[in-house]
């Protein structure tokens, strides 16, 4: 394992966007889609729901936190099947949490 | 000797005494295992029975997969020991990779609770080898996630290998190709999202779940014994 809990390297702030899968159907985003053009926007398209998962992990570098965090989405904070997800990396404030 | 059946217990598992309870009616021995346990303690057959596993947080069944009994359940589903997922149980295997495919939220945004009939579609996996195929079963559903999806070359597979267990032929929830049940190549693993346990006494509306629940229990019990985890 890819572990990083011995203190060492450098803290990081890691955000994942998990969103329905392209081409997957996505009801809640249909749905709130609908309540929007209701609300006279109906040039609001293409809606999608999603989550946001923030943690913190120590690396050596951007590209290796890069890498832990796509092994947790594979592993687990993504459905393959049924997700897409985008990771975004930056050096945390301080030392994290 | 009757067959003895583990039945799972996740955090937030809540058909664990229905199931055990239809177990013990059609004279096997059902047996709670909790999640935290490492081994089937020589179980025939397992069941990883309907509920909310650890809250269904993340994704229905994502994180029942890190608990450590699965590592035994997937010991035994590779060993050819019959498992069957309901409900949560049939994500708790997609999730872990174990079936194919994912359940998503239903298509219509509802959650469904209905008694839905539902066609056998083969015989030759564990939950439907006592039941007809062509036959039809009033079942109940009882889920929000409940949506079953998977990619072309998977349905595809699915179809061709005649995998595709059980079909709902009222859609409650938007399922692909009206999918209510499939299993592994093997037919020991079955996953699917209608409550056979909860159809087992006409008292209680349909008693159409006795076909399957019986057949998995005399598959598990024909089965020469093999010691796993």
């Amino acid at each position: 394992m890819a572990g990083g809990d011995d203190g060492t390297g450098v803290p990081y702030l890691v955000k994942v966007e998990v969103t329905p899968r392209a081409g997957i159907r996505d009801p809640e985003g249909a749905a709130v889609e609908r309540a929007l053009a209701a609300l006279g926007h109906p040039d609001a398209r293409g809606v999608h729901i999603g989550k946001l998962i923030t943690l913190h992990l120590r690396a050596p570098d951007a590209a290796a936190a890069e890498r832990r965090a796509d092994e947790l989405c594979r592993t687990l904070l993504a459905n393959p099947v049924i997700e897409d997800y985008r990771i975004e990396v930056r050096a945390a404030e301080g030392s994290g949490p | 000797m009757s067959v003895r059946v583990a039945v799972v217990q996740f955090p937030g598992t809540n058909c664990e005494l229905d199931v055990a309870t239809v177990c013990d009616r059609l004279g096997a021995a059902p047996e709670i295992v909790f999640h935290r346990e490492r081994s089937l303690a020589g179980a025939d057959a397992v069941i990883l029975p309907g509920g909310f596993a650890h809250g269904d947080y993340l994704r229905a069944g994502a994180i029942a997969r890190f608990s450590p009994v699965m590592e035994a359940v997937r010991a035994a589903a590779r060993a050819g020991m019959p498992v069957l997922g309901i409900c949560n149980g049939f994500q708790v295997l997609c999730e872990s990779g174990m079936l194919p495919g994912a359940l998503m939220r239903n298509a219509g945004l509802r959650f469904v609770c209905a008694t839905v009939p539902v066609r056998v579609e083969t015989a030759a996996d564990v939950l439907t080898a006592a039941a007809v195929p062509g036959s039809v079963l009033q079942l109940p559903v009882n889920h929000f996630e409940g949506c079953y999806t998977c990619d072309d070359a998977t349905l595809t597979r699915l179809r061709a290998e005649g995998r595709v267990v059980l079909r709902y032929l009222e859609n409650p929830n938007g399922s692909l190709d009206d999918i209510a049940g499939v299993c592994n190549e093997s037919g020991n693993v079955v996953g699917l999202m209608p409550h056979p346990e909860r159809a087992c006494d006409a008292l209680l509306g349909s008693s159409d779940g006795l076909v399957l629940l019986s057949g998995f229990l005399t598959a598990a019990g024909c089965r020469p014994t093999v010691a796993t985890g």
